[in-house]
């Protein structure tokens, strides 16, 4: 990365580097629950989905839901990582009231995803973040302090959810290769079918660890984490913030003390929630009540069998196959909807107008009324049809807007609204001719001065002839007659 | 036809069998046999209006192709049992009743037999004479002040005073061996694995075994067969086929390779336990066993070993009785102070002692050198067996250390208690088959038992080994009644 690029805080001639691990729990998309069969649908009644085992009764045993497993093993696939053959999950002992088993059952000393990467796509090239590992475990409960005065009310349904812990290694430097992380890690969960991201549905939180270095620096400083982020933005701000305060406490002379620290949003600062000295003691150990995890050679090859084409890939295909720049190619696969879009359009019309089209209008559009592609007021039918008729010169490019505009209400045939609205191209050579005879007739003027030497004129004759066509003239057709006629 | 509550279960069911018997009766019996037996405080919570309901609908429509058609059985109060009570013996499960049954449970009731009631037990399975449960101590019948066992001490004292005709216990260390050794009656620990563990209240988990509790052999054989299955709901139930035990059952011992253990000659043991153990040799010397001496060397470290895990796991265990979903809930100006009150009032001394035992051995700094130390020796101890097992069939010690001792005796002094597990805790710490028959008596005539040990799966083996012992001690429990009352 070039030295400009560089995310650096300066004090006084100073410069301080900021690293950046995140540990990222990412809900596993599944019909049930990681050790019982209760439903996992988000936004139900409170306590409608827990079953005797998300509520600890006496008795009760967990047994692993295989399809979380499997979503694990893909997930880790997808981030080029090692799957270990045998994991154990183990209990992580605290008491809270929507924790209801007094411990959480996850996995520590033996997970099962091992190292792995992701590559970001900055605007000064691509950069590897370093996976240090994937462990499955348990969501808790939720505590709900805000609607009785007098009693915290527990809602249970979260309660056993499978969550994925994906650990970064302190790879990350700046709040944007945050920004650009979080969202390729989405984007790699939602190709693989393993997690919607949906931040504002808490399928994807974080918990941010920032420590700040001189520039130049090797040895990292002393780190804080700041507990279950939960919009990539709050991430940024947290950072910036986090980052400053320690920036601070060094200028002062004055220690960084490990710690474990909230992100006050409204007042955009992080607080300190408890210290190393007050860390809890988890005393983890293996789960008794369930085996080791074995997992077989033939279900990891059964599995990446399965793995469909994942953002790089497509990237890379993208970029070969339909001579897109890697810039163009970065957009439409951000998203396996926007990919999935595209490969839709493309089927039937012109690559390069497609693109143009779908992150130029189509983006537009979605930005404005925000809106997900998958929710597009035009469909990918009716775009490639929009863009046949511009490649084929039924329309003009311009005339095509207007239809495109027409189009975003309730997704109209654009074939249609061009024959209503006697919208098609003028492409008749005789009829452009005629046209263009009557414009010269009528500024006989401008003629002789453009015969003159004035060839900025040549606009003037386009623009008039457009007029006269009521804009429906092929524009390629008019510049080219228009050029036999004042040349000839 | 002798009185009703003292034949065995084969005498029962085939006397419903052949229709000289109805369910009603039994059940009746029982239940006017329990009215009279109060002072011994086997009950937690009985069952009996329900339980009589049950045996005249089973005797409208009967199913006589049942293992257990229409017969009464209490069972231990750590099984969960739809719509009835389930304590654990703690007051923190005082007025828990669960909405569902343990898989154990469920298959004594699918072959038939109708749930007599709840018996008393150490808390949370946490004892050795039954006198930690929160509902008071248990008599054993054998005689009085004496304790019955533990921690299936209400279940022991249950089926030697005819007041169920078998029962089934649950065995973490020896909870169903040692008061069956108590009673004079017989307790069968299975593989672990065995028997399912779902909607049994945990203690240890990697421990905790059901197991049959009984009169005799016979009868140990005939009650196994149908609590041993293999359940999904529990992780670690092993899928295997199981024997037709009771009628596989065969006095037939003849070149069986039966090892006695050098190790569990221990210190200060009773000449009479060694005297029983000699017995036991040479019994099943009469009966054509081969005797081969052998050695466990890790024997010395079982009990701490046991001492480590089983509380550690209880400690994790025990955390969900928190007062705030179900059970016992004293009340508090915040959450900690709810649950530092709920817990401080719910649980009694001993299990309090395991849960900080356990809490300790688990903690940062202390986990490598104890609890990750001890399950290095408890691979020893499996490997000690293994080794063993590739030599003998099966393996010949003394139930424990020692006869009942007096109510009292031990309560203050915990590691005296924990002794008492010194033969018994090995087997589950290896995940083994163990079974204690009454083989004497001591000096006081109270009973002693020996142990036979098996391989993994090799339940059906230890049966036929105590089948052909029980024949030849012949043992006779001559228990006076004395507690009844009018």
């Amino acid at each position: 990365m070039s030295k400009n690029s560089e995310y650096l805080i300066e004090r006084e001639n100073k410069q301080y580097e900021v690293i950046i691990g995140l540990e990222v729990h990412a809900q596993v998309t599944s019909e049930s629950k990681l050790f019982s069969q209760s439903s996992t649908k988000f936004g139900a009644e409170p306590n409608t989905q827990v079953s005797l085992v998300d509520a600890a009764f006496p008795g009760m045993l967990p047994v692993i839901n295989e399809f979380c497993i499997e979503q694990a093993i893909k997930t880790g696939i997808g981030l080029k990582a090692k799957i270990n053959k045998k994991s154990v999950f183990d209990r992580k002992n605290y008491f809270y009231a929507d924790l209801p088993q007094g411990y959480q059952i996850s996995q520590y000393k033996y997970p099962i995803v091992g190292e792995g990467k992701v590559i970001l796509d900055m605007p000064n090239g691509q950069k590897e973040i370093g996976i240090e590992r994937l462990h499955l475990e348990q969501d808790a409960g939720k505590s709900i302090h805000d609607i009785d005065p007098n009693n915290t009310l527990v809602d249970l349904n979260r309660s056993g959810v499978a969550l994925m812990e994906i650990v970064s290694k302190p790879d990350l430097r700046s709040p944007d290769e945050v920004n650009v992380y979080i969202k390729k890690l989405r984007s790699i969960m939602r190709y693989l079918g393993t997690c919607d991201g949906n931040m504002q549905e808490g399928s994807l939180r974080a918990d941010v660890n920032v420590s700040v270095r001189l520039k130049g620096e090797i040895e990292f400083g002393t780190r804080c984490e700041i507990k279950n982020v939960n919009s990539i933005k709050f991430m940024q701000m947290a950072i910036i913030s986090e980052a400053n305060r320690q920036i601070d406490l060094l200028e002062d002379g004055k220690e960084i003390d490990q710690e474990t620290r909230l992100f006050d949003t409204k007042r955009n600062e992080t607080r300190s929630m408890r210290s190393k000295e007050d860390a809890h003691d988890y005393r983890y150990f293996p789960d008794p009540d369930l085996l080791p995890l074995e997992i077989s050679q033939e279900l990891i090859e059964k599995i990446k069998s399965d793995i469909p084409e994942l953002p790089d890939e497509k990237k890379k295909r993208f970029i070969d196959k339909f001579n897109l720049s890697p810039y163009e190619a970065t957009i439409l696969v951000s998203d396996i909807e926007t990919s999935n879009f595209f490969e839709e359009v493309i089927k039937n019309s012109d690559v390069k107008l497609a693109t143009n089209w779908i992150t130029g209008e189509l983006f537009a559009v979605l930005n404005e009324k925000n809106l997900e592609i998958s929710q597009s007021p035009v469909s990918a039918k009716n775009l490639s049809k929009l863009i046949n008729l511009i490649k084929d010169g039924t329309i003009s490019g311009k005339i095509a807007k207007t239809v495109f505009e027409q189009m975003i209400d309730g997704d109209q045939d654009p074939l249609i609204i061009v024959k209503e609205k006697g919208l098609k191209q003028e492409s008749d050579p005789k009829a452009i001719e005629e046209l263009i005879n009557k414009v010269i007739k009528n500024n006989s003027d401008k003629v002789a001065e453009y015969k003159s030497g004035k060839d900025k004129l040549f606009g003037f004759f386009v623009g008039q002839a457009m007029k006269e066509s009521k804009g429906k003239g092929n524009p390629q057709l008019i510049n080219k007659i228009l050029k036999e006629k004042l040349n000839g | 036809m002798s009185d009703i509550t003292s034949q065995s279960l084969f005498e029962l069911t085939s006397n419903i069998k052949e229709k000289k018997l109805s369910s009603e009766e039994i059940t009746k019996a029982f239940i006017y046999r329990a009215e009279k037996s109060k002072k011994l405080n086997v009950y937690v919570t009985d069952n009996f209006e329900r339980a009589i309901d049950q045996s005249k609908k089973f005797d409208s429509n009967p199913n006589l192709d049942l293992k257990l058609p229409g017969i009464p059985i209490a069972v231990k109060d750590l099984f969960c049992t739809n719509g009835v009570r389930t304590t654990a013996g703690s007051k923190i499960l005082n007025n828990f009743v669960p909405t569902y049954e343990s898989t154990v449970t469920q298959n004594l009731w699918s072959q038939g037999a109708i749930l007599l009631g709840k018996l008393n037990c150490d808390e949370f399975a946490m004892g050795s004479s039954n006198e930690t449960s929160f509902f008071g101590n248990v008599q054993n019948p054998v005689g009085e002040n004496l304790v019955p066992g533990g921690s299936s001490g209400g279940s022991s004292a249950a089926v030697a005073a005819n007041l169920t005709p078998v029962t089934i216990g649950t065995d973490t260390g020896g909870s169903i061996r040692q008061p069956a050794s108590f009673t004079g009656t017989v307790g069968l620990k299975p593989t672990y694995g065995s028997c399912s563990r779902y909607g049994i209240v945990a203690f240890a988990s990697s421990l905790d075994q059901a197991g049959p509790m009984t009169k005799n052999v016979r009868d140990c054989s005939m009650l196994l067969e149908v609590i041993s299955s293999f359940d999904q709901k529990d992780s670690t139930s092993i899928d295997y086929k199981r024997n037709y035990y009771s009628k596989e059952l065969s006095k037939d011992i003849k070149g069986k390779k039966i090892g006695i253990p050098k190790e569990y000659r221990v210190d200060n043991m009773p000449d009479e336990i060694e005297q029983l153990w000699k017995n036991g040799i040479s019994y099943a010397k009469d009966c054509g066993a081969e005797i081969i001496d052998i050695s466990l060397p890790h024997t010395n470290y079982a009990l701490p070993t046991y001492y480590i895990v089983a509380p550690a796991e209880a400690s994790s265990n025990l955390a969900r009785y928190d007062g705030v979903k179900y059970g016992f809930r004293s009340t508090g100006q915040n959450l900690i102070e709810m649950y530092e009150k709920t817990r401080s009032e719910g649980f009694g001394d001993e299990v309090k002692r395991r849960i900080m035992i356990g809490t300790y051995v688990l903690s940062s700094g202390y986990y490598d050198a104890y609890y990750l130390k001890a399950q290095k020796v408890r691979q020893l101890i499996k490997k000690d067996f293994d080794d063993a097992f590739s030599k003998v069939d099966a393996i010949l010690t003394p139930s424990t250390p020692s006869s009942a001792f007096k109510i009292g005796e031990k309560t203050n002094d915990p590691v005296s208690m924990y002794l008492n597990d010194i033969f018994t805790v090995p087997i589950n710490l290896a995940g083994l088959p163990g079974i204690s028959i009454p083989a004497g008596k001591d000096k006081n005539n109270y009973p002693l038992g020996l142990q036979v040990i098996g391989k993994p799966f090799d339940e059906q083996n230890i049966l036929n080994i105590s089948y052909a012992l029980e024949d030849k001690i012949n043992f006779k429990n001559d228990i006076s009644d004395w507690w009844l009352s009018e």
